[in-house]
């Protein structure tokens, strides 16, 4: 085991590559002591069968660590024990064609052709595009059991996913999600010098968190080169940070209380989700923060004027969106909607390695704001904010103390903005190094890892939204649940397809 | 009931007087581009290999700038001579693709829908939305044109449920290969007379996902458009105008 922190390169020649049964006994190690994996990846330029495997763990005291092993095309699967990996082999065994011998839920993640190697774990022709979906689904037999599948094409203006419900009358025994009809095949385009075309990609790798995935990203290459930013593009940086997420977490409060019949507040909230928005588009021109990110700093400037105008729009907003979601939670037959709906149990948001506000939900302490500052970071005042019982309640109640926290921030940031450019050189990436770069957006913990070549140039890039892992709490949240239920748990997560497919 | 009341009048009356009315965008926003080619240096096709989607264009008809390409990029560096630069004019949608491609006279707008089909959908318009891998920043901004703000259902448009009861699909996203068959389906399951909408730069070419291995650059090759939205995404209001347009309602 070798450790860094968030955004500090680690040379690869540190991280011990250990036999597997080693690797499996470090790693689970780490997790039994709190820890929380992060990502697992391939170091693809291994074609010789022998495939370099990456464990990613964030620790306590800011460690990230990293464990190194090589696979054959086939090793024993960590999934039974160590469930957080189950997603991860899946992915291994898509792209790489390998089997992790034991995986309880083999089955195909984003339906995409092989990226190498030539035979296919499903026995699917390699020659051809997979057919999206086409998996064997669990199910449940029995003489009253009927199943329920939902989309690709779902009802309202969202993305696509399907899900199939296995039911005994109302009460949903088992969901399964089969995503991948968004699968753009963004990872292995990403192995290119940061460009505006790569920038491109990154702001609409998730279309809602251009913020949060732009900033993953830039950190990524500023932390390879060991440049900084400087105080005051790190200011205006988590000022539009914050605003994603004040508009998507005031919007998913509308929108729980469109889905419980609510329409007060979900009318109020539909407007001031459009005004936190526009308070990006007079930042940056962009209701979604395109181009306001770049590394080495941000394209926009705030100054003194647009400071004290956003200040004054945030104080009548803030007393508006008060108003709005206090109306929410102080109806009864609000609450009774929310309350023991949809829950997760904590046990199950550690072992499927819950993130954001769907893990703090469920007690789990895991903002990176504070566990992985960065080491340029002020000391910020993110305060803990954790729901209890993992169900709708504890995830709308998070949500409305996020934006408590995320305004508060907002006008500390902008009351005291540095002095300085808002663009610094980025130097040259370190060589042989992995960086795992950590930005805690308005869904969660995204994750952008990097793995770079003798020349700083990347060979792997990879790409961890907080979905990855969030939609399992999903499905876990439905069980013994009435399937009418389903929109407002489903709300209540309000996961990306398109981060989750890449 | 009388706190909700009181709350509704803090709040205000919030609803845009748009058409009447002309919105008021953010000085910084990046609308309708305008091109200067009297600016542009004898045999200079700098911004034909600068812009890295595409979008610029000069052969025989002089400078042009493809919108259905276009990102409206924050740092677009297409043009040191100042032969291209944005303007704030919200309005962008065109009828066809060629529509879209700008030259110096200046943007062609979507015209309205023939006589009969205005007949039939002029007063009411339903439209299914399909996401075919649009990173829900286009969906986000169409669903936001059913807030009181915008609120569309006053221009008797609205987003349906089903296929069957719509007049037309309004489509996001590049269209990965994974989505293809569920969108055409869809298109399918829409009685004729239909209408199909491409909203944002990836719906109509791909945008930044342009000629990758998993997506088709768009619907604009898949099925007859009918009008077109610019925009990474498009502005509530670029849509709302496109949509009015062809409804002869601007």
């Amino acid at each position: 085991m070798s450790t860094t922190t968030n955004c500090v390169p680690l040379p690869l020649a540190s991280i011990p590559q250990l036999g597997y049964d080693d690797y499996a006994q470090a790693v689970a190690g780490a997790l039994a002591d709190g820890g929380t994996l992060l990502a697992v990846l391939a170091d693809p330029s291994s074609t010789t069968g022998r495939h370099k495997l990456y464990a990613v763990v964030g620790g306590r005291n800011r460690m990230l660590s990293a464990f190194g092993t090589r696979v054959d095309n086939r090793f024993p699967s960590l999934t039974p024990i160590l469930p957080q990996f189950h997603l991860f082999e899946r992915e291994l065994a898509e792209q790489l064609g390998v089997i992790p011998e034991g995986h309880p839920w083999l089955k195909p993640v984003r339906f995409h052709r092989l990226w190498h190697g030539e035979t296919d774990v499903w026995g699917r022709d390699p020659r051809n595009h997979p057919l999206v979906g086409e998996m064997e689904y669990f199910a449940v037999t029995g003489d009253e059991i009927h199943e329920v599948g939902v989309g690709p094409v779902h009802a309202g203006v969202i993305e696509p996913g399907h899900f199939r419900f296995q039911c005994f009358g109302e009460q949903v025994l088992h969901l399964e999600i089969s995503l991948g009809y968004q699968h753009r095949g963004i990872e292995p385009g990403l192995i290119e010098a940061p460009s505006m075309k790569t920038m491109a990609r990154i702001e609409t790798m998730a279309g809602d968190t251009t913020i949060g995935h732009g900033l993953a990203h830039c950190r990524l290459f500023e932390g390879l080169a060991g440049s900084e930013v400087s105080a005051r593009a790190a200011a205006v940086r988590s000022v539009a940070l914050e605003l994603e997420r004040l508009a998507n977490h005031v919007g998913d409060i509308g929108a729980l209380a469109g889905d419980v019949g609510f329409l007060p507040t979900a009318s109020f909230c539909g407007r001031l989700r459009g005004d936190y928005l526009n308070m990006t588009a007079r930042i940056c021109g962009s209701r979604f923060g395109r181009g306001l990110t770049r590394p080495g700093g941000v394209l926009f400037d705030i100054d003194q004027e647009m400071a004290d105008e956003l200040l004054a729009s945030l104080d009548q907003m803030t007393e508006h969106t008060r108003g709005a979601i206090d109306l929410f939670f102080n109806a009864p037959s609000v609450l009774g909607r929310l309350e023991r709906t949809g829950r997760v149990r904590r046990e199950d948001a550690v072992a499927l390695g819950l993130t954001g506000v769907a893990g703090r939900a469920c007690g789990l302490d895991c903002d990176v704001r504070r566990l992985y500052p960065l080491r340029s970071d002020k000391k910020q005042a993110v305060p803990e904010i954790l729901g209890a019982q993992g169900d709708v309640f504890a995830r709308a109640l998070v949500r409305r103390r996020e934006i408590e926290a995320s305004l508060a921030q907002i006008k500390a940031s902008l009351v005291a903005l540095p002095s300085g450019k808002t663009m610094a050189p980025v130097g040259r990436p370190a060589a042989d190094s992995l960086i795992v770069s950590l930005v805690e957006g308005w869904r969660g913990r995204i994750a952008h890892l990097g793995l770079t070549g003798r020349d700083g140039g990347l060979r792997r890039y990879k790409v961890v939204d907080p979905s990855f892992f969030n939609w399992s709490g999903l499905a876990m949240a439905l069980r013994n649940e009435q399937i009418s239920d389903f929109p407002l748990c489903n709300k209540s997560f309000n996961l990306s397809y398109c981060g989750f497919d890449l | 009931m009388l706190s909700i009341l009181r709350e509704r009048l803090r709040q205000g009356y919030r609803t845009s007087r748009f058409p009447k009315e002309e919105p008021r965008l953010p000085q910084r926003f990046r609308g309708m581009p305008r091109l200067a080619p009297e600016r542009c240096p004898a045999g200079c096709k700098a911004c034909v290999s600068a812009c890295p989607h595409g979008a610029m264009v000069r052969d025989d008809h002089g400078l042009r700038l493809d919108l259905g390409r276009c990102l409206f990029c924050a740092d677009c560096a297409v043009c040191p001579h100042g032969a291209v630069e944005f303007t704030n004019d919200y309005r962008l949608a065109a009828t066809s693709r060629e529509d879209l491609l700008l030259a110096q006279e200046g943007p062609r707008l979507a015209r309205a829908l023939e006589k009969r089909m205005l007949a039939l959908f002029g007063r009411s318009l339903k439209l299914r939305q399909v996401s075919a891998a649009g990173c829900n920043a286009c969906e986000a901004d169409l669903n936001v044109l059913g807030t009181l703000v915008f609120d569309l259902g006053r221009f008797g448009i609205q987003f349906v449920a089903s296929p069957r009861h719509a007049d037309g699909i309004i489509v996001t996203g590049p269209v990965s290969e994974n989505m293809r068959e569920a969108l055409l389906a869809t298109y399918e399951a829409v009685p004729a007379p239909k209408l199909v909408i491409a909203a944002g730069a990836c719906a109509i070419g791909g945008g930044p996902f342009r000629d990758g291995t998993e997506v088709h650059d768009g619907v604009t090759d898949l099925l007859p458009v009918d009008l077109f939205i610019p925009g990474c995404p498009p502005h509530p209001y670029t849509s709302l105008d496109g949509l009015l347009r062809l409804l002869n309602r601007r």
